[in-house]
C-alpha cells in the first residue's frame, strides 16, 4: 500500500506543484490542503487527470476547529473536508479547504464536479453554516423546519436553545427556552506532552 | 380542452412503504413522477454531536443505532479507525470473529432487504420467510452480546468476549413441548459454532427457495426489470457504493480491493450486475448472501481449530479481565481509568471504511489528543443513495417510487444519524 501512496503523492506534486498549501502523509492516508481560491479548479484536475483519476466523491463534511486542543488552534475556524476515491487506481485522498472568512464561511461548491456532493454540502451548510456559492439548492436538510442556528458549531450547546412542548391552554405545540441544565459527567481532558513521564497512548 | 396542471403529492413521513420516516414531495404529471424532493431529518439525533461529549468507548454503542439493520458492521468501521490511530494490534481470532459477525450481519441485512422490498412490491410472504431466518442469526447476536440488536460487541482491540460454549435452549411451554421442543433444541445442544454450522448447512437451500419465489416470478420481474436503471458513469457521479455500484457493473468491493480484518485470507467472489436496474441489484444481493455463507463456513472452520485471545493485551486501551481486576492491583487501576476518564487517542485524523451491507460505511475521526472525539463524521451509504432519489424516479410511474426505495435499501437510522 505504501508504494501506492508514494506514487499518488508524486502525481499530486507533478500536477499541482505549489498550488497545494500542504501535503501530509499520516497513518497511510494523504491529506492535501487547498486554498479556497484554487479549490474548484483543483477539484476538476483531481477528477479529470488520468494519473489522479478520482471518479468518486465519497464524503464531504464541515469541521469547526475553534475548540481544537482546548484553544491551541491558531488557524481559520471552518474547514470543508472532502474524501475522494479512485476506483481505477484504488486509492483515496483527503482534501481540506479552509474557509477564508470566519464570520461568513464560504467555500465554492463542487456539485458540478461530483453530483454526490449535493446533499453533503447541504448538510455542512445546515450544521455548520458554511455557504457553498454555486450550489443551486442550498436548503437545510437534517434539522427541523424553521430551525435557527447551526447546531454542530462548537459554541452551540448540546441541549440546544429551545425545547418544544404541548401547551394545553393554547391547545398547540409551543417553543420555549430550554429548561435542561447543562452537565458534563466525564470532563474532556487533553493531556500535556509527556504526562507522568510517558508518551500519551 | 381543460387546463391540466401538475399535481403535487406528499408521500410520508408516516407511510408503511417509507421505510421509517421519509417525507417526499412528489410532483406528478398524471401518474408519472416529474420531480421528487425527499425531506429527511425526522430521525436526526445528532449522533456526531453527542459523540463529541462522550468518551471514545462510550461512543461505540451509538454506532449500533445508526443502521439498525446491520449493527455490527458499523461498529467495525469505528473500531478500525481507533485501532489505526492508537496503533494497536488485534488478535487474529478476534479478526475472524469480526469477519464472521460482519457476514452474519450482511445476511441479516439482506434478508430484511428482500423481505421489505418484496412487501413493498406486493410479495408479502417474503417478509415472513426473511424474519424466520433472521431469528436464528439474531440468536447468534444474543449469544455473544446479550442483546439481539444493539450489540456493542466489537471493542477497540478486539471483541468483548469469546464465543460461548453453549446456546440457550427453549423451555417447555404450552406451545412448545414434546417432539417439537426436542426438534427446536437439537441445533442448540452444542456450542455456538455448532449452532451456526447448522444454519450454514441449511441456508443455501433456503436461498434457493427464495429464488424460486422471486427470481423468475412474472410479477416480480415486471416490477423490477428495467426500473431505475443507473448507467455506470452516473453511478460514479452519484457516489454509489456497495450493491448499488456493483449492480451497474463495477466489481468494486472493499473487502477485496482494500481488505481489512482477515478478508484477504478468505475465498469469496464479488457478484456483479450488468443492466444496473433494480432486478440486477436484487440478484447481486441474493448472490452476496450465498457468498456470505461461504465466508461463514471458512470462519467456522478456522475458529474451531484456532483458540486464542480475542482482545488485545494492551491494558491502556482494552479492559482487563474480570478475574484480573479482582486480584491484581494494576488491572484494577487500569479498569478504573478506562471506565472513568477513558483512553486518549493521539492527535490526528483518519478515515476508515468498511464494506457495509448497504455500501461503503466510513468513519472520519479527528482527534486532538483528548479522551473524547473532536469530530466524528459518519459517512453512510444510504444518505448518498437517497440523494439520487430524484434522478432515479424521474419519469417513472408513482408505483415505482416504492420499488426504488426498496432497491436503495434505506434505513433512516443511518441516513438521519
Amino acid at each position: 500500500m505504501s508504494a501506492k501512496i508514494e506514487l499518488l503523492s508524486q502525481n499530486l506534486r507533478k500536477h499541482f506543484g505549489d498550488r497545494i498549501a500542504g501535503l501530509q502523509t499520516a497513518l497511510g492516508e494523504i491529506t492535501v490542503d487547498i486554498d479556497a481560491a484554487a479549490y474548484p479548479e483543483a477539484m476538476l484536475t483531481l477528477r479529470d487527470e488520468p494519473e489522479l483519476g478520482f471518479e468518486q466523491l465519497i464524503d464531504l463534511c464541515g469541521v469547526d476547529y475553534s475548540a481544537y486542543g482546548d484553544g491551541r488552534w491558531q488557524g481559520r475556524r471552518f474547514a470543508v473536508v472532502v474524501h475522494l476515491l479512485s476506483i481505477a487506481h484504488n486509492w483515496r485522498l483527503r482534501v481540506r479547504c479552509f474557509a477564508p472568512d470566519d464570520d461568513f464561511p464560504a467555500v465554492p461548491s463542487v456539485v458540478s464536479v461530483w453530483n454526490s456532493a449535493n446533499w453533503f454540502e447541504r448538510e455542512a451548510f445546515d450544521l455548520y453554516g458554511i455557504v457553498f456559492p454555486g450550489h443551486a439548492d442550498l436548503r437545510r436538510i437534517l434539522t427541523d423546519y424553521g430551525f435557527i442556528g447551526h447546531p454542530f458549531r462548537k459554541d452551540f450547546p448540546v441541549s440546544g436553545h429551545v425545547e418544544m412542548r404541548y401547551d394545553p391552554e393554547q391547545k398547540r405545540v409551543v417553543y420555549q427556552p430550554v429548561t435542561i441544565e447543562p452537565r458534563e459527567i466525564t470532563p474532556r481532558i487533553v493531556r500535556e506532552e509527556n504526562y507522568g513521564g510517558v508518551k500519551n497512548a | 380542452m381543460p387546463d391540466i396542471q401538475n399535481y403535487t403529492l406528499n408521500f410520508g413521513p408516516q407511510h408503511p412503504a417509507a421505510h421509517g420516516v421519509l417525507r417526499m414531495v412528489l410532483e406528478l404529471d398524471g401518474e408519472v413522477v416529474v420531480r421528487a424532493d425527499p425531506h429527511i431529518g425526522f430521525l436526526h439525533r445528532a449522533t456526531e454531536k453527542l459523540v463529541e461529549t462522550r468518551t471514545w468507548i462510550q461512543s461505540l454503542p451509538y454506532m449500533d443505532r445508526l443502521d439498525y439493520m446491520s449493527m455490527m458492521a458499523s461498529e467495525h468501521a469505528y473500531c478500525l479507525a481507533l485501532e489505526r490511530m492508537l496503533g494497536i494490534e488485534v488478535p487474529v481470532r478476534a479478526q475472524y470473529i469480526r469477519v464472521m459477525f460482519d457476514e452474519i450481519t450482511r445476511i441479516l441485512n439482506h434478508l430484511m432487504f428482500i423481505g421489505s422490498h418484496g412487501l413493498d412490491v406486493g410479495a408479502m410472504t417474503m417478509m415472513l420467510y426473511g424474519c424466520r431466518e433472521r431469528e436464528d442469526l439474531m440468536d447468534c447476536y444474543e449469544a455473544v452480546s446479550g442483546t439481539r440488536w444493539h450489540a456493542a460487541y466489537y471493542r477497540p482491540g478486539g471483541v468483548y468476549r469469546d464465543l460461548p460454549d453453549s446456546m440457550p435452549q427453549y423451555k417447555e411451554s404450552k406451545w412448545k413441548n414434546g417432539a417439537r421442543l426436542k426438534q427446536l433444541n437439537e441445533a442448540r445442544s452444542g456450542t455456538f459454532l455448532d449452532f451456526l454450522q447448522d444454519f450454514v448447512n441449511r441456508f443455501p437451500k433456503i436461498v434457493d427457495d427464495y429464488e424460486t419465489l422471486l427470481t423468475d416470478n412474472r410479477i416480480w420481474k415486471q416490477r423490477l426489470v428495467d426500473v431505475g436503471v443507473v448507467p455506470p458513469d452516473r453511478a460514479l457521479q452519484l457516489g454509489f457504493t456497495g450493491a448499488m455500484l456493483r449492480g451497474s457493473g463495477f466489481a468494486w468491493d472493499l473487502r477485496k480491493k482494500q481488505p481489512y480484518a482477515v478478508y484477504d485470507r478468505l475465498d469469496f467472489d464479488i457478484p456483479v450486475g450488468t443492466a444496473g436496474d433494480c432486478y440486477d441489484r436484487y440478484l447481486v444481493r441474493i448472490n452476496e448472501m450465498r457468498q456470505s455463507n461461504r465466508l461463514l463456513q471458512q470462519c467456522i472452520d478456522w475458529l474451531r481449530a484456532n483458540p486464542g485471545p480475542v482482545v488485545s493485551d494492551n491494558a491502556k486501551v482494552a479492559r482487563p479481565s474480570r478475574v484480573d481486576m479482582k486480584t491484581n492491583m494494576e488491572a484494577l487501576i487500569h479498569h478504573f481509568k478506562l471506565c472513568s476518564e477513558g483512553f486518549h487517542v493521539p492527535e490526528g485524523q483518519v478515515y476508515s471504511a468498511v464494506e457495509h451491507p448497504k455500501g461503503e460505511f466510513g468513519v472520519y475521526v479527528v482527534s486532538d489528543g483528548a479522551n473524547k472525539p473532536y469530530r466524528l463524521k459518519i459517512r453512510s451509504s444510504g444518505y448518498v443513495h437517497l440523494s439520487a432519489m430524484d434522478e432515479l424516479v424521474r419519469g417513472h410511474m408513482i408505483a415505482d417510487v416504492v420499488t426504488m426505495m426498496g432497491t436503495i435499501d434505506i434505513v433512516f437510522g443511518e441516513i438521519d444519524r
